[in-house]
């Protein structure tokens, strides 16, 4: 498969947007809104331009600031998914796909199972139906590289859900290398092989979703993902065991070798709730505190205590009595945290 | 009761005016029998002055469009310092009197203007002939419709244009393919407006091109010079110019109820006050 090679700078009006990044494969960035990250397709796309920086797709170059190389939109072989989709509305469906390339329109109708539409016009469309239009269309141009910003977020909750099955299925198959933007990790982590996370113009990290859960980069990345991430200072007793201050008062020990101001990072999975009889336990790591949410999704129950989230099973679960208000404690091991020292 | 007295006062006004502005219109059409006005029309005087008018105003549209388009495209999709500038300078002579602006014509074009010399060089002559009338209605109408198209362009949404593009259409496709399509409704609403403001140009061709029948006299510099001659003769000219304006008013509303209608966009061209 190709390889798109993507390195830039651009000053934007907050930050200073700057990524180093190659890849091939189905790859989401996400972050928070106003991450920079439809700019980084715009750049790819030719719809920006950078102050400086390359793109590449294998040994096609698009763009080079410091060979004065800048390809416009038409001469770069890019397919580009727009948020609100950006459909022609004065053509109809066959047209606007037909509008990309001619001679795949009639094929990637067919493929999309949008071909009885072929003569409706897109207002006349869904949500969903409009997203299949615009990625039939921007494969009718027979791209090297396909974009997609924000594929979900124009949608309502249950086509998303079918949707994002359907991305999942299709984005692989077109062999292309693939950026998918957007703020929303489960959509990231349905779609995609890897994930990157970008945050006030910088990639902070770029992996699988297990790389990112078994090696965050930083506590924002680990929050991001959906660990627990709390402040505390970190004191070092022996080459095995830091001892670490929580803001919130707890004394805990982590096996991470870290000295100063950390955020721990700790997943909710990791944290096991007991229901608190009031008997003193002698166990490391103990959080005290009330029950403030119990949240069942799937087959699991999210239980909020203090600062800290857990998940559980619900077989777990159902051995506890689980409610708002109820005093308990979180409990996890030494080994389960994560010490990243803070900036 | 002072209620009533208000509300009867605000209905007065509203009849006032209205009739006040109906009434010239009907009369011109009550004060001579209508068979007497038709017949007026096979004058000669009428005849050249409709010949006159049709060519000047055909040949200015063109050239309105022609210009008037691309100028309008760069004016609503570049953003450059002196932009608010260059789009006053074009919306001025909506506001200018008619009569400097024809004194302007004369000593930029004329023969002894600013590009006279250039312009005789050229063998080119444009003072007191159709040239001369094209280029008056083209100045005092042409910025009705570079007004409308800047709108229409700007009401376009961009991202179909950068769809566009990442579609493999480069610039050219993109205008012809894309916003011409979208923007053609507001651009046919500004062309409408710069016909029916084209048509009753005065003050500016009177200056600058004057008002030789056959030659520069257009259909309402024949109606101040009849109306000495025969008064049923330039009736019959403001009647046959208050139906062309009428019929140009009532296309341009149903061509934005048709628009409006069928695309169930946004955008709707507004004919603001000023125009």
């Amino acid at each position: 498969m190709a390889v798109l090679s993507v390195g830039f700078a651009l000053p934007l009006r907050h930050y200073r947007l700057e990524l180093e990044l190659e890849f091939d494969g189905v790859v989401a960035l996400v972050g928070p809104s106003g991450a920079g990250k439809s700019t980084v397709l715009a750049v790819i796309a030719g719809l920006a331009r950078p102050a400086s920086g390359r793109v590449a797709l294998d040994d096609e170059v698009w763009l080079d600031m410091a060979q004065r190389v800048f390809l416009p939109p038409d001469r770069r072989r890019v397919g580009l998914v727009f948020q609100e989709y950006a459909l022609f509305p004065h053509m109809t469906v066959r047209q606007n796909v037909a509008y990309g390339g001619r001679a795949r329109a009639d094929e990637l109708l067919e493929r999309f199972g949008i071909a009885r539409l072929a003569a409706a016009r897109p207002e006349q469309l869904s949500g969903g139906e409009r997203q299949r239009v615009a990625l039939a269309r921007a494969l009718a141009r027979d791209p090297g590289v396909l974009l997609l910003d924000e594929p979900l977020s124009s949608l309502d909750a249950h086509t998303k859900a079918a949707v994002r099955g359907e991305l999942a299925q299709l984005l692989p198959a077109f062999g292309l290398p693939t950026l998918v933007v957007t703020h929303d990790y489960e959509d990231a982590l349905a779609v995609a092989q890897r994930i990157g996370v970008i945050v006030d113009g910088r990639l902070r990290q770029l992996g699988t979703p297990e790389e990112l859960v078994a090696e965050p980069a930083d506590a924002f990345v680990a929050s991001f993902i959906g660990a627990n991430v709390v402040r505390g200072r970190a004191t070092r007793r022996s080459s095995q065991l830091t001892e670490v201050l929580l803001e919130t008062g707890e004394l805990i020990y982590s096996t991470d070798d870290v000295d100063g101001d950390v955020d721990i990072v700790i997943y909710p999975w990791d944290v096991t709730v007991t229901t608190d009889d009031g008997s003193a336990r002698d166990e490391a790591n103990v959080i005290r505190g009330r029950i403030a949410s119990v949240m069942r999704i799937g087959g699991r129950v999210r239980v909020g205590i203090g600062p800290l989230t857990a998940e559980l099973t619900r077989a777990a679960a159902a051995e506890l009595t689980l409610a708002a208000g109820v005093p308990a404690q979180a409990n996890f091991q030494p080994e389960a945290t994560r010490l990243h020292r803070r900036r | 009761m002072r209620r009533l007295l208000v509300a009867l006062a605000f209905f007065a006004a509203c009849v006032v005016a209205l009739s006040f502005l109906l009434l010239p219109l009907v009369a011109l059409f009550t004060h001579t029998p209508p068979g007497t006005l038709v017949h007026q029309l096979s004058n000669p005087v009428v005849e050249d002055a409709l010949v006159v008018s049709a060519k000047t105003s055909a040949f200015a549209q063109a050239l309105i469009i022609l210009l008037g388009t691309p100028t309008a495209y760069l004016l609503a999709t570049r953003r450059f310092p002196g932009r608010t500038l260059l789009v006053t300078v074009v919306e001025l002579p909506i506001v200018l009197p008619p009569a400097a602006a024809g004194i302007g014509l004369i000593v930029a074009f004329g023969r002894v203007g600013l590009l006279g010399g250039t312009f005789s060089a050229l063998g080119i002559d444009v003072s007191f002939n159709q040239a001369a009338v094209v280029l008056a209605i083209a100045f005092v109408a042409g910025p009705f419709y570079v007004r409308t198209a800047i709108a229409a362009f700007e009401a376009l949404d961009g991202q179909l244009v950068m769809a566009s593009r990442t579609l493999g259409a480069g610039p050219v496709r993109t205008f012809f393919r894309v916003v011409l399509p979208l923007a053609g409704g507001g651009l046919a609403a500004g062309a409408a407006l710069a016909l029916a403001r084209g048509l009753g140009e005065f003050g500016a061709t009177v200056v600058f091109a004057g008002s030789l029948q056959g030659a520069t006299q257009t259909l309402p510099l024949a109606i101040y010079y009849e109306f000495a001659v025969n008064l049923n003769v330039a009736l019959a000219i403001a009647a046959l110019l208050v139906i062309i304006a009428t019929a140009i008013l009532l296309s341009l509303k149903l061509g934005s109820m048709w628009q409006s209608s069928r695309s169930g966009s946004r955008y709707r061209y507004a004919i603001t006050a000023s125009n």
